[in-house]
C-alpha cells in the first residue's frame, strides 16, 4: 500500500496524436486512487457564436462550415434546418433525400478517416497509419478508397469535399445531373464491398473488457430511418424531447483546463455519437448493415466505448448502402431549393454529425439579421464522459506500467473520435475563465 | 515511410483542420507521398517525430492563424526548425474568418471578457503567419485545393517555383467552358476579383463566387462593387461577402468599405 507522501503517478500526453485538433491529457494517481483527470483542450477558441451576430440569415451554412473541416456538412445542415425553422419553411422530399445522401458522404469520409487512419493503428500496434501502410498496404488503401468514395458524394452533390459550395438555406444551388449520379453509384457499389470488409476487419480486433453505464442521447426519426438530418431527441434513460427544448435539457459549464465547454444532460454525464445512435436506433439500419452488425457480434445495445470502432464501421456500411438506395430512385424534378423569406423569430436545428448530436439555434430579426446564435457540438457533449472513461479505465488497470496505461488512455480518448476543432469554437465571450 | 529523404511537417494554429485534411484527402497520392517524403510531424496523422538535434524539417506546411501569445511564440520555433515554410489556407494566409474579431467593437469585446484580462490580448486580433515570420510561399483557399497542394509540395521538394497562377476565377470559368453566371443569369459573382485555384466551383453550381480564395493579384474591386449592387445585391450583403473568409485582406477591406459607402447612398 502506498504511503500518502509517495509522489503522485502522473500520466500525461501533450499533443494528442490522431485526433482532430489539438489537445492533451493528464491523469494523476495518488495512493492508488485516480485523483485528477483532465482532457485538456488548449486549441484557441474562434468565437463563431460571437461573429455570427449581425450576419445575414443566408450566411450560416457557409460560415459555420468553417468550424470544422472534417464535418462541414453537419454544420451546414444543422444551420439550414435551424434557419428554415425560424422562417417557417420546410423543404421538399427530394431536397431532404439529397441532403441525406450528402450527409452519408460525410459520414463515410469521416468514419473511414477515423477507422483506418486514426483508430485502427491502436488495435494493430502501429504508431500511425503511414507505418501501418508499410506492412499492410492493402488495408490502408481500402480505407483511403472508402474515404475517397465519401468524398465523391461530397464533390458530386456538394461541389467540394471540404466546405461544400452547393448547400444553401432552402436546399441546393443546383441538383446533380443523372449522369453524374450514375457515375457516383458505380463508385459507391464498390465502396459497399469495402465497407462490408471493414466491419469484418474491426470485429476481429481485441477489445479490453470495459463497459460504461453512460446515458445515450441521439436523434430518432418519425419515419423509422436511421437518424441523420432530422428527428427528435431520445435518450437511453427514456427522455424524449424536440430540438426546441434542447436548451432546457442540456446545459454547458466551464472547467478551467479546457477551452471547450462541458455539456450536461439534465445535470448528468451523457454520450452522443455512434454508440448512442446504434443503441437507440439499430432497427433503422438497412438490412445489410443490420446483418453485418449481428455478424460482428453487436447486440441490441453497445456499452463498450472500445467497440465504437465496430459501430462506426456498421454506420459506414449503412451510409454507403442508404446512399445507394436513395440514389437508385432519386430524381430531381422540382426546384433545387425552396424560397426562404426572412422573418422575426427563433429557429432550432439538430442533426447527427459523424460524432453525434449537433445543435444550432438562431434568433433572427425581421430583416433576417442574426441576433444571437448558439451551437453545441458533439465533442463538448462527450468531454465529461471521456474523462469518466479515463478515470474508470486507469483505476481498474493500475497494475499496467505508465507507458501502457498512457497508451490505453489515449486509445480511450480516440474511442470518441473527438473533434477538438469543433469543440473549442463555442466559448461565449461572457464566460469567466477563472483565475 | 521514406527515411533519409526530404522531411515534412504539418503544423496547426487556429483553424478548422480542413486544409490539413486536404493532405489526407490526397487518397490516390498519400501513400506514394509518404514513400517519397519522410512525414515526420503531422499530429492528426499520428506522426510525432522531432528532427534530430540541430536539423530542420525540409518543408513545413502551416495551417491556421495566430490568435494567442503562446502561438505567436510557437510559430517562431516552427520557422527556426523549417528550411522552407509554406502557409496553407485562408487562416494562415490572411487570418481567416476568425479575423472578424479584429474589426469588432472593442468596448463590447473588452467588457464581455472583463473577467479574464490576461486573455484579452489573445482575443484582440487574428493574424496571418506572414505577420510573424518570413513565409516562403502562401497557398490560399478556404479550403486549399488538393491539386495545388500537391504541386506546391512537389515544387518545394524539387527546388522549383510552384505553378500557381495569380489570375482570377473568371479565367477558370473560361477555361472550363462554364457559362458566366453574371452575364447569362445576372447572378452577382466575386469571380472577377477572386484568386483562381478552386476550378470555378461555385459558378459550376449556378452560384456566384463568394471569394473564399481571397483576392487575385491586383483585383479591380472598385469596378466590381458597383456592378454587384447594380445586379441587385444589397450594399449590406456586398459588405458582408467581402468581410468573411479574407476579412483582414486590405483589398477586400477596401471593397467592403466601398460597399458601406454605397449602402449609405442607397435611397
Amino acid at each position: 500500500m502506498s504511503h500518502s507522501s509517495d509522489p503522485a503517478r502522473v500520466l500525461e500526453t501533450r499533443g494528442l496524436a490522431r485526433v482532430e485538433g489539438e489537445g492533451a491529457m493528464r491523469v494523476v494517481v495518488r495512493d492508488e486512487r485516480v485523483t485528477e483527470v483532465q482532457l485538456q483542450i488548449y486549441e484557441p477558441p474562434r468565437f463563431f457564436e460571437a461573429l455570427l451576430r449581425g450576419r445575414g440569415y443566408t450566411e450560416p451554412p457557409d460560415i459555420t462550415a468553417r468550424i470544422c473541416g472534417i464535418c462541414p456538412v453537419a454544420y451546414q445542415l444543422s444551420a439550414c434546418l435551424a434557419i428554415e425553422d425560424a422562417c417557417g419553411v420546410a423543404v421538399s422530399e427530394e431536397i431532404r433525400l439529397l441532403r441525406r445522401v450528402l450527409y452519408c458522404g460525410e459520414w463515410m469520409e469521416s468514419h473511414a478517416l477515423h477507422i483506418y487512419l486514426l483508430h485502427a493503428p491502436d488495435f494493430l500496434g502501429y504508431p500511425s497509419a503511414l507505418e501501418l501502410a508499410r506492412d499492410h498496404p492493402d488495408l490502408v488503401e481500402r480505407g483511403l478508397r472508402l474515404k475517397k468514395a465519401g468524398n465523391a458524394i461530397l464533390t458530386t452533390i456538394g461541389g467540394r469535399a471540404v466546405h461544400p459550395v452547393n448547400v444553401k438555406v432552402g436546399g441546393f444551388y443546383r441538383f446533380p445531373e443523372p449522369e453524374e449520379l450514375s457515375a457516383l453509384l458505380t463508385v459507391l457499389e464498390r465502396a459497399r464491398e469495402d465497407a462490408i470488409a471493414t466491419v469484418r476487419l474491426v470485429a476481429g480486433f481485441d477489445f479490453p473488457d470495459f463497459e460504461q453505464p453512460h446515458e445515450y442521447l441521439a436523434l430518432r426519426t418519425e419515419t423509422g430511418e436511421y437518424p441523420l438530418e432530422s428527428g427528435h431527441l431520445v435518450s437511453s434513460a427514456g427522455r424524449s424531447f424536440a430540438a426546441q427544448s434542447f436548451d432546457e435539457y442540456v446545459s454547458e459549464h466551464q472547467v478551467p483546463w479546457s477551452n471547450a465547454l462541458h455539456a450536461r444532460l439534465a445535470g448528468g454525464l451523457y454520450v452522443v455519437g455512434p454508440l448512442a445512435r446504434f443503441t437507440l436506433n439499430s432497427a433503422g439500419l438497412t438490412p445489410l448493415a443490420r446483418g453485418a452488425a449481428a455478424e460482428a457480434g453487436l447486440g441490441s445495445e453497445c456499452r463498450s466505448p472500445f467497440r465504437s470502432i465496430v459501430v462506426r464501421a456498421v454506420e459506414l456500411l449503412h451510409a454507403c448502402d442508404e446512399a445507394i438506395g436513395i440514389l437508385g430512385t432519386w430524381c430531381g424534378r422540382g426546384a433545387p431549393a425552396v424560397t426562404v423569406a426572412p422573418r422575426e423569430g427563433t429557429g432550432y436545428g439538430v442533426t447527427e454529425a459523424p460524432r453525434g448530436v449537433l445543435y444550432h439555434r438562431y434568433e433572427l430579426s425581421a430583416d433576417g439579421t442574426i441576433r444571437t446564435a448558439r451551437i453545441v457540438p458533439p465533442t463538448s457533449q462527450n468531454q465529461a464522459s471521456i474523462e469518466d472513461d479515463l478515470r474508470s479505465l486507469v483505476q481498474s488497470r493500475l497494475h499496467l506500467d505508465d507507458a501502457e496505461l498512457t497508451h490505453r488512455s489515449e486509445q480511450a480518448i480516440r474511442n470518441y473520435d473527438p473533434c477538438i476543432s469543433c469543440a473549442t469554437h463555442f466559448l461565449d465571450l461572457t464566460v469567466d475563465r477563472g483565475a | 515511410m521514406a527515411t533519409g529523404s526530404a522531411t515534412l511537417a504539418v503544423w496547426k494554429f487556429a483553424s478548422c483542420d480542413g486544409c490539413q485534411l486536404t493532405v489526407l484527402n490526397l487518397e490516390d497520392e498519400l501513400l506514394s507521398l509518404a514513400a517519397t517524403v519522410d512525414i515526420r510531424f503531422f499530429l492528426e496523422a499520428g506522426a510525432t517525430r522531432e528532427p534530430p538535434a540541430g536539423q530542420q524539417y525540409d518543408l513545413s506546411l502551416v495551417e491556421g492563424s495566430i490568435t494567442t501569445s503562446a502561438d505567436a511564440e510557437r510559430i517562431q520555433l516552427v520557422r527556426r526548425r523549417s528550411r522552407q515554410l509554406v502557409t496553407i489556407g485562408a487562416c494562415a494566409t490572411s487570418g481567416g474568418i476568425q479575423a472578424l474579431r479584429n474589426f469588432a467593437d472593442v468596448r463590447e469585446f473588452t467588457s464581455a471578457v472583463y473577467a479574464s484580462p490576461e486573455y484579452i490580448s489573445t482575443l484582440a486580433r487574428s493574424t496571418a503567419i506572414s505577420d510573424h515570420v518570413a513565409v516562403d510561399f502562401e497557398l490560399t483557399g478556404c479550403p486549399i485545393d488538393r491539386h495545388q497542394l500537391l504541386d506546391v509540395v512537389q515544387a518545394f521538394l524539387h527546388d522549383r517555383r510552384p505553378q500557381i497562377s495569380s489570375e482570377s476565377v473568371c479565367m477558370e470559368c473560361k477555361r472550363r467552358g462554364a457559362v458566366c453566371v453574371t452575364v447569362a443569369s445576372g447572378i452577382p459573382c466575386l469571380g472577377p476579383v477572386t484568386h483562381a485555384g478552386c476550378g470555378a466551383l461555385c459558378p459550376s453550381c449556378s452560384r456566384g463566387c463568394y471569394g473564399c480564395f481571397g483576392p487575385q493579384e491586383s483585383p479591380n474591386v472598385e469596378a466590381l462593387v458597383p456592378r454587384l449592387i447594380d445586379l441587385g445585391m444589397p450594399g449590406r450583403d456586398v459588405g458582408r461577402v467581402f468581410r468573411t473568409f479574407h476579412v483582414a485582406n486590405p483589398a477586400f477591406q477596401d471593397a467592403a468599405s466601398q460597399a458601406d459607402a454605397g449602402q449609405a447612398a442607397e435611397p
